[in-house]
């Protein structure tokens, strides 16, 4: 059975039809990248297995679990890590309290523990930490470690929001558009980053991006989306030379 | 800047950052506890009363400071903690089970009125709660045989293993239970923003969706953090109403809930600090005032007089220009000015620039 | 027949909280911030007038303080984004909330020590006057009240709905950036809002002050006009005078036919309703926030 299925999703906002009759499903331990012209509905598919919207048909599920009858919370439980778009990090936390909160969903203890910080708690804490501290040294965060969000540059925060993510210890990555606004250099290293999740952590990854590039370096497979609905699917260069994508993208002026 | 170097987790895990910041925090505790002993009742009592606000205001802090949600009904979980507290005194419970469960009750009360209150955001929640803390006002003369109505309450002295303390009375034990009950509060604070819990409640804060993203219930989280916000707001409402030896329902009027919110908004949102900051203005505003008036009568030759709503007048002020100034209250600027002595001769002014962003909408059309 | 009068005397009192409701819309429409304070401009407003007018102050004719008492508020509201909201720009909602408490406080403090602290009474032209249609005697200033009011909000909306700059302003609220970039002047529109805001709660200072008296302390009332731009949906005009009305006519009838004691809570328990079952209003608008 595959990691993550998708069977017949419609989403639709008012008249809009945002996703339709989209079904794919992602397999254990590979790369997996949505591509598509702007508003074709590749966030809304992250959004959607996020379960921020509920689709009107269909059925997601994932590792066995269905998702559609699970909270927003409750996904990433599953071990469902996922990146923005726009980066949502706690701005006014560190890079290392962010990460922190990515160990929430293996909290073992509760509010009266807590509260008088019992040796359990603390050793959890310990714990919590020397996981982040493994993934600072994967990303090469160690010179953020202790910095405010709020002052990092754009490409840092980039790279701390697939921190965060890979520090809930996931099944299942999803990422937003990676690539976007970074530079060339920060986009190679993005590439091998990547590629190393998935190697050695045995993380499948599942990806929205624009840059071809990246897209046909690292992914095993490709999903084109136009209009909310499925244009192609294979590797990168099935999709790439598929006419129905080209007409896509170059529009009709070809 | 100090930089210690850390070599094991636990320096991180722990409080205090060093031996020398510790040494700090453990001199102040001892003056704080030897006060008494150097100073007269009438300041005793003062020093009570920053005390008291500053618990109040540590229980909105996790509220507004940490959580991101503003209150501007917190008068309203005083006046539960003040009438619960008393209520249960009168019912021969002792002090000891009554003050704790005051807290509890109001904690109680304040998640099963956040349940609704949870689907608001930003404004709407603070009309909301400025709504409640409206309400109460009426809610405590309707039911007057529990509260006493507009004839009011008097607090009875509590025995507390044996010493009868009261206010007038005893200023000195009063001060210590107070002093004892804003430690205990302040410890369990920091546990708690060090432990998983604060640190959602700080995700909540910053960005509700990818704290949901990271598995954190927002519902559930924001309920627990209204909870403790108003179960610690409602220690401080028994205290203020034990210290005030008498209460009734414009006791705890919205202008209080207001003054609650500016007092931690001055201090420093978001930090413990600020809520003693914020509660240090709060209660010396008035003696200072007076002194200032006094001042100047006596330059102008002419007598001092009563000028209604001076205090909040100046209040007001001082919170406009903390707002556009340092809008990390008091807090922000101690820790500006520490650092520049750390830093000397390397401070650079734009070392805490904040990063503008752009209002975004949140409204579809 | 009472209930016709308890009715319309409801109406004119529900004007004013309904003009002051708008004021609170105008600026959230158009900066999304929102002005506490705005019951404290209308309280002002008030005092300014009758500063102009009353024999005991300057003592000038009506129709002459009208136009300076509105220049002078419009001008405050302008000047107050100018030297203070302004600097707010890209800041928490919940900052200028805190901020515009705080002023509220401020103008309280000095109002109260220019004009006192004794509740006054504008001297106008309809003082006194009555009209009765068929038994029904009316009070000039009620139906003068209402005139006034439904005239303002009909214009207001057609400002806002047709002519480029109240569009502009529109633009302007709903983003920033990109308003911005469409050659939207973003700060001035903001500033002339709160000229207009501060117009608008002049108006319903003349009108309140004309029907009753005020005090340094009436600025509180914008607490019920909160209630009335809450219920109406923040964010649309008419919804905001509909507020104001519903308000306005709950109160009177709540006080005849309910209980002592709970009539007072009526605007309150009816604001946390709406609040709980209908969180944006009778007139709701989706909020979905986009990642």
């Amino acid at each position: 059975m595959s990691l993550l299925e998708i069977e017949n999703v419609t989403l639709k906002f008012g008249g809009l039809t945002a996703v339709d009759n989209l079904s794919f499903s992602v397999e254990q331990g590979e790369v997996f990248a949505i591509v598509g012209p702007n508003g074709a509905g590749k966030s809304t598919v992250f959004n959607l297995i996020s379960r921020f919207y509920t689709p009107i048909n269909g059925s997601i599920h994932f590792d066995g679990h269905d998702l559609l009858k699970e909270k927003a919370s409750d996904v990433a439980s599953h071990g469902v890590a996922r990146t923005f778009q726009n980066i949502e990090l706690f701005e006014q936390a560190t890079v290392l309290e962010n990460l922190l909160v990515g160990r929430h969903r293996h909290r073992q203890s509760n509010f009266l523990t807590e509260l008088f910080f019992t040796p359990s708690v603390k050793k959890q804490e310990i714990q919590s930490r020397h996981y982040v501290e493994e993934i600072i040294d994967f990303l090469d965060l160690q010179a953020y470690r202790e910095k405010r969000i709020a002052g990092l540059p754009y490409g840092v925060r980039k790279v701390v929001e697939v921190a965060r993510a890979l520090a809930t210890d996931p099944k299942l990555l999803l990422l937003d558009e990676p690539a976007s606004g970074l530079s060339v250099e920060e986009t190679t290293d993005m590439r091998w980053w990547i590629d190393d999740i998935r190697r050695q952590m045995g993380i499948t990854v599942l990806m929205v991006e624009h840059d071809m590039g990246l897209v046909s370096g690292v992914s095993d497979r490709v999903l084109a989306m136009a209009d909310g609905a499925r244009l192609a699917l294979g590797t990168p260069a099935e999709v790439q030379s598929d006419p129905a994508v080209i007409e896509a993208y170059l529009g009709h002026a070809a | 800047m100090r930089i210690v170097f850390k070599t094991n987790y636990m320096q991180d895990i722990r409080p205090w950052k060093d031996g020398y910041q510790l040494s700090l925090y453990l001199i102040l505790l001892a003056v704080v506890f030897a006060a008494p002993f150097f100073m007269d009742a009438f300041y005793l009592g003062e020093m009570t009363n920053v005390l008291i606000w500053a618990i109040a205001g540590l229980g909105l802090m996790i509220l507004t400071g940490h959580t991101g949600q503003a209150s501007l009904g917190h008068a309203a979980f005083l006046a539960m903690g003040c009438y619960a507290n008393i209520i249960l005194l009168d019912a021969g419970v002792p002090f000891m089970i009554a003050f704790p469960l005051a807290g509890i009750l109001t904690g109680i009360i304040g998640m099963v009125i956040a349940i609704p209150a949870l689907r608001l955001h930003g404004i709407y929640l603070a009309i909301a709660t400025m709504a409640m803390s409206i309400l109460v006002d009426d809610i405590i003369v309707l039911t007057e045989p529990w509260t006493g109505g507009v004839g009011g309450k008097y607090a009875p002295p509590v025995n507390i293993f044996g010493f009868m303390v009261d206010r007038w009375g005893t200023p000195r034990e009063f001060y210590y239970l107070v002093l004892v009950v804003s430690v205990i509060v302040t410890l369990g604070y920091i546990n708690l923003l060090r432990a998983p819990l604060g640190r959602s409640f700080i995700a909540l804060r910053d960005s509700e969706v990818s704290a949901q993203a990271m598995g954190i219930d927002v519902a559930r989280t924001k309920a627990i953090s209204f909870a403790i916000s108003c179960g610690i707001t409602g220690l401080a409402g028994a205290l203020m109403g034990l210290f005030a030896g008498a209460f009734n329902n414009e006791t705890f009027s919205v202008v209080i809930s207001i003054q609650l919110l500016m007092m931690i908004v001055i201090g420093g949102l978001g930090s413990i600090h600020g809520a003693f900051f914020g509660a240090i203005i709060v209660g010396f505003l008035p003696q200072f005032l007076s002194i200032a008036k006094e001042w100047v009568g006596a330059i102008a030759g002419g007598s001092s007089v009563a000028i209604p709503g001076l205090e909040f007048g100046i209040f007001g002020m001082i919170l406009i220009i903390f707002i556009l100034f340092e809008p990390m209250g008091i807090y922000g600027r101690w820790f500006k000015i520490r650092t520049w002595f750390e830093l000397f001769p390397f401070y650079r002014k734009d070392m805490f620039k904040r990063q503008k962003s752009y209002l975004k909408t949140e409204r579809l059309r | 027949m009472d209930n016709l009068q308890l009715l319309i005397s409801g109406l004119a009192n529900g004007c004013v909280y309904g003009l002051i409701a708008l004021g609170f819309v105008l600026i959230y429409k158009a900066t999304e911030a929102v002005n506490f304070a705005q019951g404290d401009f209308m309280m002002l407003g008030a005092f300014v007038t009758i500063g102009l007018t009353n024999t005991e102050y300057m003592g000038l004719p009506f129709w002459v303080a009208l136009p300076i008492s509105l220049g002078v508020m419009a001008a405050l509201g302008y000047l107050l984004d100018r030297l203070v909201i302004r600097r707010m720009f890209g800041q928490s909602q919940t900052a200028v909330v805190i901020l515009t408490i705080a002023l509220g406080f401020v103008i309280r403090f000095v109002a109260g020590l220019i004009w006192g602290h004794e509740p006054q009474s504008l001297e106008n032209p309809l003082a006194g006057k009555e009209v009765s249609f068929g038994g029904l005697v009316l009070g000039l200033e009620d139906v003068a009240v209402i005139i006034v009011t439904i005239l303002l909000t009909w214009g207001l909306y057609e400002f806002f709905n047709r002519t480029k700059l109240g569009m502009a302003m529109q633009g302007a609220s709903q983003n920033q950036l990109a308003a911005y970039y469409m050659g939207v002047p973003v700060k001035r529109v903001q500033g002339l809002i709160w000229g207009l805001a501060g117009a608008v709660a002049c108006v319903a200072g003349i009108l309140f002050a004309a029907k009753g008296a005020v005090d340094p302390n009436t600025g509180l009332m914008g607490i019920k006009a909160f209630a009335a731009a809450v219920i109406g949906g923040f964010g649309s005009l008419p919804g905001a005078l509909a507020g104001g009305l519903i308000v306005g006519v709950i109160e009177p009838f709540a006080s005849r036919y309910v209980a002592a004691g709970y009539s007072q809570i009526a605007p309150y328990a009816l604001l946390l309703a709406v609040l709980i079952f209908r969180p944006h209003g009778l007139f709701s608008q989706v909020r979905v926030k986009k990642v």
